[in-house]
């Protein structure tokens, strides 16, 4: 055998023990497909369960179902026509995905200290929105998982008034195409944070409504704790972020540790599992994060409405693109930017040769596809019935484990 | 622990030939690593209570230009008890026949988040890693030929008899 061979041979040999496996597991055990259009598996990701009757013994994930080569496409684009495609990624999170990106090429450009302040305020407010508007679909569609219809309905109730206010904004409903490399697309329409200090006032009873209905709801706790315990380490050695990874009790938010934006100058809490109701790491930990979290997202759309109405005040002659640059050629270099998307270490990163306008290569890390390759090592041994459980407290989407 | 440091204690640890070069004209420093050694490098990296780069933030696997015949594999190391972040880079020349793919070593060892992002190089560079447990293809099916993010790739134009248009 040549060398050209013995890596072809190797490289078959991997779809060989793979196939070998299911064959044997069709024999001995059973093999059931969950997905690609089972409801709960939030999109079209398709599950193999080796089970042994009740009990599964192993999970084989199948990604790639809405594969579009996103960093194909970032290859023959320049950076600003790339922000749409970023929108796609985490397609219940677009702000925060855009404003990752974008935050990477102004860090290239050396202008990101040049920002107004009222833009970086603007960029944390709908991200913040954007961000609730994510953990009410996560928690809803939990809840319709585990077989509460209510509160998904509650939840998508309160989630179309972020919506709206995002549409109102961007002119879009779900991929906005918002926040541009230097400054944003438009500022904010006359009585935006009117209306979003309404909603703030509106949404604060329905939060403690929905606790009443979810959280504290015995039969979703004996549904959800002590299921499905991810101990840190494997949480930290299999690259967990965000709520997955503070569910399992580490304080760990980029949003504080690396103080992008105008977070250093907003106050907030980080909220993490505590095994309130059974294990740390377990399911309900992770439902709680999120719901916490919402709590504190609310707090800094206060702040960040405080600033805009008072010393941040909209004026006649600011311009949002005022500091757009006329063209986007970065030094050569690479960049690895992280930040906190809503599902948790969003990256992206950049190769740039200092002479285009377009990338020689961008890498996304999204944090959808690294929280999801825990699920085999999770649902080891577990009923089937609490799979259905432990994929919903992911909270993936599937955009973005694709991309 | 700053970059100079980290180089001195993996010199002092596997000796100079393990640090192929370094770059440090862009905001993030970047170490140059021997290509067969980044898996114990990694290994050292996690568990020297000096370091403890325990997250594996991202796994890149790049074609550095239709000419260079030139492969590389670009890890994002964070160290989350020093809130630190380190950049490994390896690379190795290599033709761009598809019977014979650029070879590294595998970190899954040291860190499971490889497992997903090795497959997914392979998948898109195609790039294989020796002692990956199951490099299979991740996001592209199973029968798929080429790797779509070389450089030199030529659109498909029939998938299954299929025209993609």
């Amino acid at each position: 055998m040549t060398l050209g061979e013995v890596y072809c041979y190797k490289v078959n040999e991997a779809l060989d023990t793979y196939n070998k496996k299911i064959a044997a597991a069709a024999v001995e055990d059973m093999v059931l497909n969950m997905g690609p259009q089972h409801p709960s598996t939030h999109g079209v990701l398709r599950l193999e369960l080796i089970t042994d009757g009740e009990i599964v013994k192993e999970v084989i994930p199948h990604i790639g179902y809405l594969h579009r080569c996103f960093e194909k496409h970032a290859e023959s684009l320049t950076y600003q026509q790339t922000i749409p495609f970023t929108d796609r990624m985490d397609y219940l999170a677009s702000m925060n995905n855009s404003h990752a990106f974008v935050m990477g090429v102004e860090r290239m450009l050396g202008i990101d200290k040049d920002i107004p302040k009222r833009i970086e305020y603007i960029r944390v407010l709908v991200c913040e929105l954007n961000r609730i508007a994510s953990h009410l679909i996560a928690i809803g569609t939990y809840g319709i998982d585990i077989g509460a219809f209510t509160p998904f309905l509650w939840c998508f109730r309160d989630r179309e008034h972020i919506m709206g206010m995002l549409e109102w904004a961007s002119g879009s409903r779900m991929l906005y195409n918002y926040i541009w490399v230097g400054g944003l697309f438009y500022d904010l329409p006359v009585g935006f944070e009117e209306r979003c200090r309404e909603f703030v006032d509106y949404f604060k009873p329905k939060m403690v409504e929905l606790n009443q209905l979810l959280t504290d709801n015995q039969v979703f706790i004996s549904r959800t704790a002590n299921v499905g315990v991810l101990p840190l380490d494997v949480a930290i050695n299999y690259g967990c972020s965000g709520p997955m990874l503070r569910g399992s009790g580490l304080k760990w938010d980029l949003r504080r540790i690396d103080g992008y934006s105008a977070y250093p100058e907003l106050e907030f809490d980080i909220p993490v599992g505590k095994g309130e109701m059974g294990t740390v790491g377990d399911c309900w930990d992770r439902y709680k994060v999120r719901v916490d979290e919402i709590e504190q997202s609310l707090k800094m759309i206060e702040q960040c409405l405080d600033r805009l109405q008072n010393e941040l005040k909209r004026t006649p002659d600011f311009d949002p693109r005022a500091k757009l640059p006329r063209k986007t050629i970065p030094k050569a270099q690479d960049y690895y930017v992280r930040c906190e998307g809503a599902k948790g270490e969003l990256g992206f990163y950049f190769m740039a040769d200092g002479k285009s306008e377009i990338p020689t290569r961008v890498k996304s890390r999204g944090p959808s596809f690294n929280n999801l390759s825990v699920l085999p090592e999770l649902a080891k041994g577990v009923m089937i019935a609490d799979l259905i459980a432990i994929v919903g407290s992911i909270d993936f989407v599937l955009g973005e484990v694709d991309r | 622990m700053i970059f100079e440091d980290i180089k001195l204690l993996l010199t002092e640890k596997f000796g100079a030939e393990v640090i192929v070069g370094e770059e440090t004209t862009g905001l993030q420093p970047a170490l140059l690593i021997a290509p067969d050694q980044i898996a114990e490098v990694c290994l050292e990296l996690r568990n020297n209570p000096k370091t403890y780069f325990d997250f594996l933030s991202c796994l890149t696997g790049v074609d550095y230009g239709a000419e260079a015949n030139r492969f590389g594999v670009v890890y994002h190391l964070a160290s989350i008890p020093y809130k630190t972040q380190l950049t490994l880079k390896i690379s190795k020349e290599n033709d761009r026949n598809e019977e014979n793919l650029p070879s590294f070593p595998s970190v899954v060892p040291v860190y499971k988040t490889a497992d997903w992002h090795e497959r997914e190089a392979y998948d898109m560079v195609g790039i294989f890693f020796g002692g990956h447990p199951d490099l299979r293809r991740i996001l592209l099916p199973d029968d798929w030929e080429g790797f779509p993010l070389r450089k030199d790739y030529k659109t498909a134009e029939y998938y299954k008899g299929i025209k993609i248009d």
